[in-house]
């Protein structure tokens, strides 16, 4: 027993060390730096700036656009995914009570947790341009639709006024249902006999819901909070492929912008890297945040 | 006690008789309302979910012309021809092969080392631990673009770009945070007793970890390997800057990602679908046969 942790503890612990290192590590120290040069490009030299990049970030009005999308993101991505999951999964887990008490499924509530998971194992790249089908304005299944019944057919990503908030319907389709069975799943684990006593206080549905089980799930609440929120300020595959930021920048993220910078016509890796640094700090300070301002009790359940 | 699946929950109407200490009539004709309600939302928002894919599914087999002229119209005929022109044509095929070849080499890797480290650091005192050990989850909260740039050029310094080997080396050093994290709390949860007798008995280090503790965290390194399985299989942005020129060892997202640009030029729209379809198909199916296993992997994680 005495004869050596050592040798396990190193073998076990250098080579992922050097990998996270080499690939993970180094390129975010190195990007830091990157961010305070005015590098152009594969050849071009890098010279210190300083906090130069920065200033002009201040200045430039395309990011500030992308910015101010990312935070209409922020607000309602989160909103509307939690909402209509917490809404969803208290249908499928509670909505069968039939004078039981506690958290029944409705008929068929296997089914839809099937179906509503789909978008979840399917890659951002193809729904993204499922959607984009979706939305074609000629021969696309929505326009199609909306015609049918006699409707105005709009060009929904060809249209400023409709593109960001088209994409934005996308995003909150395929991170529902991820959602309906992550508090479907806490639901189940809040103990029965809570539910009984709210029922022989003849507690409503929606008080149970409000007073009862969203209190009861509030850690798996905030959990989807800092992930819905670090989703909204990305966002990046489904704008590239759908819209590519526009029509006319309305649909720009800063994702998007910081790709285009680095790997676009021009190639200024400085700039680039300065957009990181600043998307770092805040998704960083939108997660701390996020902690903070839900931070209550713990429940256990003993 | 009534489970969820079990599909006892006749419409309130009818049943309920017989039920002593349950209330009086008011709130239970409520209840009953409110199910017709949410059996319609959830219906809703099945259709939803499912209304596109199905579309895309069917799309696939129509002419152009059908898809053009009729978007709510079934095919005429099931033309499997447009999914062999995307599986040759479009090379779907082709990057199908490489998104699992590449899966495969960075799946068992980023599994031998997360599981590897993330042991030592649940079982194991040393000095640093904590900062080593913050130092690789930490890796969790970093948003990927800002690596970006430099990590095309660590990896094209290293030889490895345009290279599968650099992309699985890539796909596993980004998987690491989160397989370590899960793992290391999974470790923690086994018992001690088990690895100190096994000690007392004589048995290694190593062979303590790979004949005892890897076998009693199967269920872990199932969920956190399905986790891991489906984002590198879906991963977009590390290979679109990593594997730039070599058409012919692109990964399936970015083959799918060009199908769309082509397909834009040309017009040929059931390629497209047919496409898609092929990329979607295997997925779901895997999904709806390990529905269960792959749920519980993906919330997993979340809920710890």
């Amino acid at each position: 027993m005495k004869h050596g942790k050592y040798p396990l503890i190193i073998t076990f612990l250098v080579p992922p060390l050097l990998l996270y290192g080499i690939f993970v590590l180094s390129p975010y120290l190195q990007a830091f730096q990157i961010s305070t040069t005015n590098w152009l490009g594969y050849s071009a030299s890098a010279d210190y700036v300083g906090l130069e990049n920065f200033g002009n970030l201040l200045r430039d009005g395309a990011l500030w656009n992308a910015v101010r999308n990312n935070a209409i993101l922020l607000v309602l991505l989160p909103v509307l995914t939690i909402g209509l999951g917490l809404f969803f999964a208290s249908m499928l887990n509670m909505g069968g009570r039939r004078g039981t008490a506690g958290v029944v499924g409705v008929r068929g509530s296997g089914a839809y947790k099937l179906v509503y998971f789909f978008p979840q194992v399917l890659s951002v790249v193809i729904i993204a341009l499922l959607w984009k089908e979706v939305y074609h304005p000629n021969n696309g299944l929505l326009n199609a639709t909306l015609r049918g019944i006699g409707l105005p057919a709009p060009t929904w990503l060809g249209d400023p006024r409709t593109a960001f908030w088209a994409v934005l319907a996308v995003m909150i389709w395929s991170n529902v249902g991820f959602y309906v069975v992550l508090f479907g799943a806490a639901m189940q684990a809040i103990p029965k006999d809570i539910y009984e006593a709210v029922m022989l206080d003849g507690a409503s549905r929606w008080t149970t819901l409000t007073r009862v089980t969203i209190p009861l799930l509030w850690d798996t609440v905030q959990v989807a909070w800092i992930y819905l929120a670090i989703a909204a300020l990305d966002g990046f595959i489904l704008i590239q492929q759908m819209t590519d930021g526009g029509p006319n920048h309305s649909s720009d993220v800063i994702g998007l912008r910081m790709y285009n910078t680095a790997f676009g016509s021009e190639t200024k890796f400085g700039y680039a890297s300065a957009i990181g640094v600043v998307m770092f700090f805040l998704t960083l300070s939108v997660a701390v945040l996020a902690l903070r301002a839900s931070r209550r009790d713990r429940i256990e359940y003993s | 006690m009534t489970t969820v699946d079990t599909p006892a929950s006749a419409p309130p109407a009818t049943g309920a008789e017989g039920r002593p200490g349950t209330g009086d009539r008011a709130p239970r004709r409520e209840w009953g309302v409110v199910n017709v309600f949410s059996h319609g939302f959830l219906l809703i928002w099945a259709l939803l979910t499912t209304l596109p894919l199905l579309w895309v599914f069917i799309s696939s087999f129509k002419s152009d012309g059908e898809i053009l002229s009729d978007p709510w119209g079934l095919p005429g005929a099931l033309r499997f021809e447009n999914w062999a022109r995307a599986w040759t044509e479009a090379r779907i095929g082709q990057y199908f092969l490489n998104s699992a070849i590449v899966v495969a080499g960075s799946l068992t890797l980023t599994m031998l080392f997360g599981a590897t480290a993330a042991y030592v650091f649940a079982r194991y005192e040393f000095r640093f631990r904590q900062v080593f050990y913050y130092l690789f989850v930490g890796g969790m909260m970093f948003p990927v673009f800002l690596a970006l740039v430099p990590l095309f050029f660590v990896v094209r310094n290293a030889g490895l770009f345009n290279h599968w080997v650099g992309l699985i080396l890539v796909y596993a050093a980004y998987s690491l945070p989160f397989t370590v994290f899960f793992l290391s709390a999974f470790f923690r949860t086994l018992p001690t007793s088990v690895a100190e007798a096994a000690l007392i008995d004589g048995c290694g280090h190593f062979r303590l970890f790979f004949r005892v503790m890897l076998p009693m965290a199967r269920p872990g390194l199932v969920s956190v390997g399905i986790f891991n399985f489906l984002s590198q299989w879906n991963q977009f942005i590390l290979p679109q800057v990593l594997m730039q020129g070599d058409e012919s060892k692109w990964v399936l997202a970015q083959g799918l990602a060009a199908l769309a640009v082509s397909q834009g030029y040309q017009g040929d729209f059931s390629g497209l679908f047919a496409g898609l379809t092929l990329g979607m198909l295997p997925v779901l199916a895997v999904y709806v046969l390990f529905q269960r296993q792959i749920q519980s992997g993906l919330t997993a994680g979340q809920l710890k």
